[in-house]
C-alpha cells in the first residue's frame, strides 16, 4: 500500500479498537437492537482492515455480504422474533459466568502467547502484487479453485431452498405428526405452543 | 521489530480477541439471535486470520483471500439458514430463549 506508515498505523489502531470494542458491545449490551448495529459497525471495521491489507476486493465482498446482506437479515431476524419477555432466572448463573470468561481468558492467553513467540516465515515484501490481487482471485477462481467454486454455488442454492422450507407458515391443514389441525393465524396471536416445555 | 510496515502479530492479536470475544458470547447469550451474531462474529475472526496470512506469508500467489471468499459464502449460507430455523423454532416455541430449547437434554 502507498499510504505513509503513520497513517496505516494510526488507521489500524483505530479499526481494531473500533472492532474489539464493538464485538465487546455485540455480546454485552443489554438491547438486542443495538447489537446488531454495531455489529454492522463491526463489519465495515473488518472490511477497513482488509483494506489495509491490499485486498480491496475481498474488502468490498465484506461490506456487500456481511453488511449488506446477513446484518440486513439479522436485523430482520429480530424484528420478527422481539418479543418482551422475562426470562427466568439460572440459579447457577455466577459459576457459568466465571466458568466462561476463565476458559475465554485461557484461551486468548494461549492464542496470543502462540502469535507473539512463533518465527513466522514472512515473505519477501517485495514479490507483493499488492493492487493487482483482484486479478489473482479471479485466476484462482477459475483454474485450481474452480471445483470449490462450483460446490458453492451449489450450496447457495441449497441453502436459499432451506431457508424458504424452513421459513415458511406450514400449508398443510393438519400437522402430519400430530393429526391437529395446523394454526394459520399471525405468529403475534396467540397460539398454543406445538412443543410442550420440559419443565 | 522494524517500523516499516504493521506486524503480522498485530493482525493475529486482533483476530484472537476477536474470537474470544466471539465464544464468550455463544456460551453467554440468552437470546438466539446474539448466539448467531457471536457466531459471525467468530467467522470474522477467522476471515482477520486468513487475510492477514495471505499477506503477509503468501504475498504472491494470495490463496488465503480466495479462502475467505469460500469462507464469506458458507457463511452467508449459514445465516439464512439459521435464521429460518430460528424462526421456525419460535413459532413452535414462542420464545428466543436458548435455556428453553432443552428437548434434547439428558
Amino acid at each position: 500500500m502507498s499510504i505513509a506508515i503513520t497513517t496505516q498505523f494510526i488507521c489500524f489502531t483505530v479499526l481494531s479498537l473500533v472492532v474489539i470494542i464493538g464485538a465487546l458491545g455485540v455480546v454485552l449490551l443489554e438491547s438486542i437492537v443495538y447489537s446488531a448495529f454495531l455489529l454492522g459497525g463491526v463489519f465495515m471495521s473488518v472490511a477497513g482492515l482488509y483494506l489495509l491489507l491490499n485486498a480491496s476486493f475481498v474488502a468490498a465482498a465484506q461490506v456487500l455480504v456481511y453488511v449488506g446482506a446477513v446484518n440486513v437479515l439479522i436485523i430482520f431476524a429480530i424484528m420478527l422474533v422481539n418479543k418482551k419477555e422475562d426470562l427466568k432466572p439460572i440459579n447457577d448463573i455466577k459459576s457459568r459466568r466465571v466458568i466462561s470468561t476463565s476458559i475465554c481468558l485461557t484461551l486468548l492467553s494461549l492464542l496470543i502467547r502462540v502469535d507473539l513467540t512463533n518465527v513466522w516465515s514472512l515473505s519477501n515484501p517485495q514479490n507483493s502484487i499488492g493492487e493487482e490481487s483482484t486479478t489473482r482471485i479471479g485466476e484462482h477462481l477459475f483454474s485450481d479453485y474452480l471445483l470449490p467454486f462450483e460446490v458453492a454455488s451449489v450450496l447457495l442454492l441449497m441453502a436459499m431452498i432451506g431457508a424458504i422450507v424452513l421459513a415458511r407458515r406450514d400449508v398443510m391443514s393438519k400437522d402430519i405428526s400430530t393429526g391437529l389441525p395446523v394454526d394459520q393465524e399471525l405468529i403475534e396471536k396467540s397460539s398454543e405452543p406445538l412443543l410442550t416445555n420440559k419443565n | 521489530m522494524n517500523l516499516e510496515s504493521i506486524p503480522l502479530q498485530a493482525f493475529l492479536i486482533v483476530s484472537s480477541a476477536l474470537f474470544c470475544i466471539g465464544i464468550w458470547g455463544l456460551l453467554n447469550s440468552r437470546n438466539a439471535v446474539r448466539v448467531l451474531m457471536s457466531i459471525e462474529l467468530m467467522l470474522n475472526a477467522v476471515n482477520i486470520n486468513l487475510m492477514a496470512f495471505s499477506s503477509y506469508i503468501d504475498n504472491n500467489l494470495i490463496q488465503g483471500q480466495v479462502f475467505t471468499i469460500f469462507v464469506i459464502t458458507v457463511a452467508a449460507a449459514e445465516a439464512a439458514v439459521g435464521l429460518a430455523i430460528l424462526l421456525s423454532l419460535y413459532r413452535n416455541r414462542v420464545t428466543v430463549d436458548m435455556e428453553s430449547f432443552n428437548l434434547l437434554k439428558w
